[in-house]
């Protein structure tokens, strides 16, 4: 599904990615892990396409579409999500409002009619339900004044409105306490089947107890150096990153 | 790749045309260039105005001749040369007894391209328009449903003629003819306007509404508003103006004077969208008003504007809270770009016990732009227990534009409560590129932001005028992406 070969991506000419290699497949969940500055939200923003890193060398393959030439926007429309370590603000826009804006423009790229009204509120009901989110915080404005724990289960909210191809949580698990957690882990988990890929980018084992990864990477200054299976998670919390560097 | 950087949006800004700078070609009939007493006759000669209502203009002039123009906004310009402009001009050949029907096509179609088709305004909006065009009303309609009522809405022009009575006392009440340059210029050479008088106790059953534009090359166009909610009486009053494009600036000079009298309410909504200049800073539309409102007892006036055009602007729509328990409230948004020039806000005089006002100002600034807040909050000696909230919320897109606060505060009563907050923000790249994760493109998401930062006051819009606000936004602030 999704294919990264030999990916060097830099910000400023500082070189942060020095030759990703990864193969995502449908139905399967990876987790990328590694010590701070290793590169691993650059990579989650480089799949993304912010475009405040420069790709030097190498592919992101969407289904056999390279996306190098994709707007950020293009590739969302084609099913990447992105659940942000630090979602903003967006002061007077809801959240309902916020994401009929993402549908209808997906759905415009995709050549669809907007959703009916009707349509888009059994959605919104339904997965507000998933992820135990009371509908009155939907009215609110877009992570203005949001606990940490909240503006997380927004992010994974608008993945299950948006049903990404894949999606990629970037510290999803940061600022959540072990009930906020429980609930987006869940959340993650019903969501997930075997037309859909999850990447999790963690520094924690934590989180790989609720979500658990068919594989384990380990990022270190931009590459990757190990890949294993779930146990290499618990392998990592017992001795932590240096003897493999 | 439609890469996206403060910068690229810079410069999106900067490329954006004015999508209304059309110009449509009207036989007018123009007076010559200057003023002098013979003009301002002459004016009042060509409206059969009444003695009265000549030497009143004449009062002006004198007036106007011995004042200078203010300097203390925050806005520069050369100076416009009062003697090169025409202070008359009308479309030919008006005739006071035409339908809508009878308009002329040419109109129509421009009024079509603006998206403000007036025959689905009045079937769909139920709303009657007295639209003034370079000066002269050419077309009043719905007459006969609010003449039921005894609601009398016409062109200034005629009430002169018609509501001698009404006109004449409460001209100038509320913006005397030497209240400042541009108010006095005004008196003198007026065009024309509209006039609206609601009897006691009578709800005005639609949303009056008024269509300016500026369509003559080197016109000067001088409106005069008069509005008068007798006792009881409530109105809701719509104002939306757009303006071609031209080479050399044009003034605008407006005077808008409201009475609301006791328990009466008056709701004015404003969108404005007069040519701001090119991107270079070009041309563009002087706006130089004054509205002014007078509230008497227990009567409440509400000023709600989009301020989307003109390359300079002056204006700060007010209250007189006279009565006891009188309210006041102002909810503006302006948006400045390129070049533009805003120094707008509103002053709140409390006069009366128990007044109370609100004041919600959202600024929007991009390209080179400058947007000022001025306001003015004055408690007197004997308004007990006044109370007045202000928020003025600044947005900046760019590194290149200012915003300005200049709140003024002065209470001569103890008993007063007066709060301020003020916020700036920066449209940011991290926001955008949310917004572009999430499947918005960069021009839907400054939109979606600008009208959430927007929210407040766009809320307080008549529905059908509050889209048009959103469009006008977004025209504004977006240009032509890609």
């Amino acid at each position: 599904m999704l294919q990264i070969k030999n990916l060097h991506a830099s910000v400023e000419d500082k070189e942060i990615l020095k030759g990703i290699n990864l193969e995502v497949k449908a139905g399967e969940v990876h987790a990328i892990m590694g010590p701070n500055g290793a590169g691993k939200s650059t990579l989650s923003s480089v799949i993304a396409g912010n475009e405040n890193f420069e790709v030097t060398e190498g592919e992101i393959i969407l289904e056999g579409e390279d996306l190098a030439d994709l707007a950020p926007e293009e590739r969302a429309h084609k099913g990447i999500f992105l659940s942000f370590q630090y979602p903003v603000e967006i002061p007077g826009v809801s959240v309902t409002n916020f994401m009929k804006t993402a549908i209808n423009e997906s759905r415009k790229a995709n050549g669809l009619e907007d959703m009916p009204a009707n349509e888009m509120l059994k959605l919104i009901k339904e997965k507000a339900e998933l992820l135990e989110i009371d509908r009155k915080f939907l009215s609110r404005s877009l992570n203005e004044g949001f606990s940490g724990g909240e503006k997380k289960r927004n992010e994974i909210f608008q993945m299950a409105m948006l049903n990404p191809k894949i999606a990629i949580l970037d510290e999803t698990d940061s600022g959540l306490d072990i009930d906020a957690l429980r609930i987006v882990s869940n959340g993650v988990n019903k969501l997930k089947n075997e037309n859909n890929a999850v990447v999790v980018i963690t520094h924690y084992q934590r989180l790989l107890d609720y979500i658990v990864p068919d594989f384990v990477h380990v990022l270190h200054d931009g590459k990757i150096v190990k890949t294993g299976g779930k146990e290499l998670a618990l392998e990592l919390e017992e001795k932590g990153y240096d003897w493999l560097k | 790749m439609s890469k996206y950087t403060e910068e690229e949006l810079k410069k999106e800004l900067e490329t954006k045309e004015y999508e209304y700078g059309f110009y449509t070609e009207l036989e007018s009939e123009t007076f010559p260039v200057g003023l002098n007493e013979d003009i301002v006759r002459a004016i009042s000669q060509k409206k059969n105005e009444p003695e009265w209502m000549t030497e009143w203009r004449l009062d002006a002039y004198r007036i106007w001749q011995e004042m200078t123009e203010p300097n203390w906004a925050n806005v520069t310009y050369e100076k416009p040369d009062f003697q090169a402009i025409s202070y008359y001009s009308a479309p030919k050949d008006v005739d006071p007894n035409k339908t809508l029907d009878d308009v002329d096509p040419e109109l129509l179609a421009m009024y079509k391209k603006l998206g403000i088709s007036i025959e689905e305004q009045k079937r769909m909006n139920n709303i009657a328009m007295d639209i003034v065009v370079d000066s002269v009303s050419v077309a009043t309609t719905f007459k006969e449903t609010l003449n039921e009522k005894g609601i009398i809405f016409c062109s200034i022009s005629e009430a002169i003629k018609e509501h001698p009575e009404l006109v004449k006392k409460y001209i100038g009440s509320v913006v005397p003819k030497t209240d400042n340059y541009y108010a006095a210029l005004n008196s003198a050479v007026f065009s024309d306007g509209s006039f609206c008088y609601i009897p006691k106790g009578v709800r005005c059953p639609m949303e009056l509404s008024t269509y300016f534009r500026i369509n003559q090359a080197g016109t000067g166009q001088f409106e005069r508003t008069l509005l008068i909610a007798d006792e009881g009486s409530y109105v809701s009053y719509l104002e939306g103006c757009t303006a071609p494009s031209r080479d050399e600036n044009q003034l605008h000079a407006a005077v808008v004077e409201l009475i609301a009298m006791n328990d009466a309410e008056i709701k004015y909504s404003t969108v404005q969208n007069w040519f701001p200049g090119d991107k270079e800073g070009k041309g563009g539309v002087f706006n130089f008003v004054t509205k002014r409102a007078l509230a008497e007892k227990n009567a409440k006036v509400s000023w709600t504007q989009v301020e989307t055009g003109s390359a300079v602007t002056w204006k700060y729509p007010s209250c007189i809270l006279k009565g006891d328990n009188s309210v006041g409230e102002f909810y503006s948004i302006a948006v400045t770009n390129n070049y533009q020039q805003a120094d707008t806000g509103t002053k709140m005089i409390h006069l009366g016990k128990n007044t109370k006002s609100t004041i919600i100002s959202k600024g929007i600034s991009a390209g080179k732009s400058q947007n000022s807040y001025r306001g003015l909050v004055q408690i007197g000696s004997r308004a007990e227990n006044a109370r007045n909230f202000s928020q003025c919320d600044s947005l900046l897109m760019g590194n290149e534009c200012g915003a300005h606060t200049f709140p003024y505060i002065e209470s001569k009563n103890s008993t007063a409560k007066l709060e301020h907050e003020a916020t700036t923000s920066k449209i940011g790249e991290d926001q955008i590129f949310y917004c572009n994760q999430r499947g918005i493109p960069t021009e839907t998401a400054i939109a979606l932001i600008v009208n959430g930062f927007s929210r407040e006051v766009l809320d307080k819009l008549p529905m059908e005028f509050a889209v048009e606000a959103k469009k006008l936004l977004e025209i504004s602030l977006e240009g032509s992406v890609g």
